[in-house]
């Protein structure tokens, strides 16, 4: 135990005596809530679009201004041939065409049903998906409106009416739902980059050969180099946690200390990955392509950015064995949903039962090679 | 009477190459013994398997009375290794990389001091200072103390004096010599022929095999032929010239004179002398000497 301690103690020395490592812990979280939270968004707003309004009656000019007054689209400009209003598209002043054929007032006094046409500028797939979603609930609300206003009343009135609500995060906001996932990337960062540098530098410097002499343990050695790690990470999440329910006003409706209990397991397997990465190289510039080769690609399908729901079947059963995955699901619950013990118990389970894997891994690969 | 290191026929190769090829040696309680050899020529591999971070391919080692495989944990509380490389945390200072060896060891600075002390004082007024800033000769201090903090019975320095200047050099030499007073068991590889001097006995090592093993004025008392220094002022010339002739057995150069053997034995000095002089080696100079170690290794090296 005290052998433990040395090591432990002579780790923290070296730790905060790296004069990276202060700034990184207190200003890798604040930046990245700040400038991730903010900038990267969902939410398209100011979406400028041209009108062909061949119809010109009031049924038309009122829909173009359902449009113009909603938050979201800002009218371009208003031609009444449509290779003009498109000509926009190739100099983005536009990205959505509404196109109102003749008769459209008409048709729908006499037919009640009429056509109106939506030509979206798709190089952007995400984007053009959302406009398409704005432009389609708009059209719903004004369909909705001259249906009850006109004195057309035909007897099929629309028998369903959907309406929306959204929950967990009812104004959509971004940041709401962003947080939780940096402060996943956060601690995976400690807990994978970190850790496994700082094993390799021991091997890097020789300083091993002169350990490897004294009468420590192997274990020993191993749990003085990553518990520290361990509480660094814990500490992270925990000042992260503060920043986003103070600075970002995130809610957070679970119990905290069911977050704890996850992040502590969550830890016991990204430092048994940085572990891993620390035996099968011998410099730090090694490990740190190779944790980042894998972190990449587990950040990217852990669903921070992208809903795991919306990759395709085989990645989404990858992603059931990626715990970046299982953590940021597991976090969002927590915070957004206040999802209880019983909710995140497979994410537990989980968690324990690789933990374990990887970890006798990583002392198996560790012992082998020496 | 037991020793302090026995090696019985240790070989470890890496890949094809046999790094240390079956050696056995041993090392009396109290000495300091000396492996003496060029680059490569194994004796950190053999250090390494002697202080357990290497397992021998085959053959057994004792170190102060535990086997080397079986009992490699017993072995890492009872010696102190200092690697050729420099091996202490930079970013620590003086006093706390000290300090951590130490704990680890389960000791405390002041409980050996009166061992390190003579290395110590000259360390301490860079007490605060980090590792990584000492000087090469101060490094080496620290490396040793590190290596002595536990009070080591048999104690491995993997090429201590390499890159140190010759004053630290000799400094270094004379610390050793009051460690063997204090009754600790020195091992030391070098790989300068003039430290080996300072050896109670010493191995000659080349290519994994150790070519002789002894004091040092046997080892040389056996070189039996008839050595002469040969100076010109053209020497590289007089090198080829000597080469090409018919009688000549071994040329070396050795600093500033050839030390020169040859196949009859006794030469005619001045018949040599004239020979050299037509060849145009005007001040051509050659006298009989007595073998020193380097000659006794490039004999042996040379199998002869």
């Amino acid at each position: 135990m005290s052998t433990i301690f040395v090591l432990l103690k002579k780790e923290f020395l070296q730790i905060f005596r790296n004069r990276a490592m202060i700034p990184l812990i207190f200003f890798m979280p604040l930046f990245q809530l700040l400038i991730l939270s903010n900038a990267a968004t969902y939410e398209i707003k100011n979406i400028k679009f041209n009108v062909v309004d061949l119809d010109q009656s009031y049924f038309s000019r009122e829909l173009v201004s359902k449009f113009t007054s909603s938050n979201y689209f800002i009218l371009n400009k208003v031609s009444f041939n449509i290779e003009e209003a498109e000509e926009s598209f190739k100099t983005l002043d536009a990205r959505l065409v509404v196109y109102i054929p003749k008769d459209f007032e008409k048709d729908f006094r006499t037919n009640g049903k009429s056509e109106v046409q939506f030509i979206i500028n798709a190089e952007d797939a995400s984007a053009a998906g959302i406009i398409n979603n704005y432009a389609n609930s708009i059209t719903r609300q004004y369909n909705a409106d001259i249906v009850t206003k006109s004195s057309v009343m035909p007897d099929k009135t629309p028998l369903l009416n959907i309406t929306y609500s959204n929950w967990y995060n009812p104004e959509l906001d971004y940041r709401t739902y962003m947080v939780p996932g940096i402060l996943v990337a956060l601690v995976t960062l400690i807990g994978t980059f970190l850790s496994g540098m700082n094993v390799v530098k021991e091997k890097e410097i020789g300083t091993i050969e002169q350990l490897n002499v004294t009468p420590i343990k192997k274990y020993q050695f191993i749990i003085g180099k990553l518990l520290p790690f361990w509480i660094i990470g814990i500490f992270e999440l925990i000042f992260g946690l503060n920043l986003g329910l103070f600075l970002f006003d995130v809610p957070l409706l679970g119990s905290p200390l069911l977050i704890l209990l996850l992040a502590s397991v969550y830890m016991f397997v990204v430092l048994a990955i940085g572990l891993l990465v620390s035996t099968v190289t011998n410099t730090q510039q090694q490990a740190m392509f190779i944790a980042w080769f894998f972190m990449v690609l587990f950040m990217l399908m852990g669903g921070i950015f992208t809903p795991v729901e919306s990759m395709p079947d085989w990645a989404q059963t990858i992603a059931y064995f990626n715990p970046i995955a299982q953590f940021n699901k597991a976090m969002r619950m927590i915070m957004l949903k206040g999802s209880q013990f019983k909710d995140v118990l497979p994410a537990l389970n989980f968690f324990i039962v690789s933990g374990i894997v990887l970890m006798t891994l990583a002392v198996w690969r560790y012992r082998k090679s020496e | 009477m037991e020793y302090a290191v026995e090696v019985k026929s240790v070989t470890k190769s890496f890949g094809e190459t046999k790094a240390v090829d079956d050696v056995s040696f041993s090392v009396e309680k109290g000495e300091l013994f000396g492996f003496i050899g060029p680059d490569g020529a194994g004796k950190t591999t053999l250090f390494r398997m002697l202080t357990t971070l290497l397992l021998p391919d085959s053959g057994s080692a004792v170190v102060d009375g535990f086997d080397i495989v079986k009992d490699y944990k017993k072995i890492r509380g009872a010696v102190g290794y200092m690697p050729g490389r420099f091996s202490l945390y930079q970013d620590l200072s003086v006093e706390e990389n000290l300090k951590f060896f130490a704990r680890v060891f389960g000791t405390t600075i002041e409980e050996n001091y009166d061992l390190i002390k003579d290395i110590y004082v000259m360390l301490e007024p860079f007490n605060k200072r980090r590792a990584g800033q000492l000087s090469g000769g101060m490094k080496q201090k620290l490396a040793l103390s590190c290596a002595l903090i536990h009070r080591p019975d048999v104690l491995f320095l993997d090429e201590p004096t390499t890159g140190v200047d010759p004053v630290s050099r000799n400094e270094f030499w004379d610390m050793l010599g009051k460690l063997k007073s204090e009754g600790i068991t020195i091992v030391v590889s070098t790989p300068y022929m003039d430290e080996a001097s300072k050896c109670d006995r010493i191995a000659l090592m080349q290519k994994g095999k150790i070519l002789d093993i002894g004091f040092l004025r046997d080892i040389v008392g056996k070189y039996d032929r008839e050595l002469y220094a040969m100076k010109s002022s053209n020497m590289h010339r007089l090198i080829l010239d000597l080469r090409a002739e018919e009688n000549t057995d071994t040329v070396f150069s050795f600093g500033d004179f050839l030390h020169y053997t040859d196949k009859r034995g006794v030469i005619d000095k001045v018949q040599m002398k004239n020979e050299m002089v037509l060849k145009g080696h005007a001040d051509f100079s050659v006298n009989e000497i007595s073998p020193g170690i380097e000659d006794s290794f490039m004999s042996l090296m040379n199998g002869k």
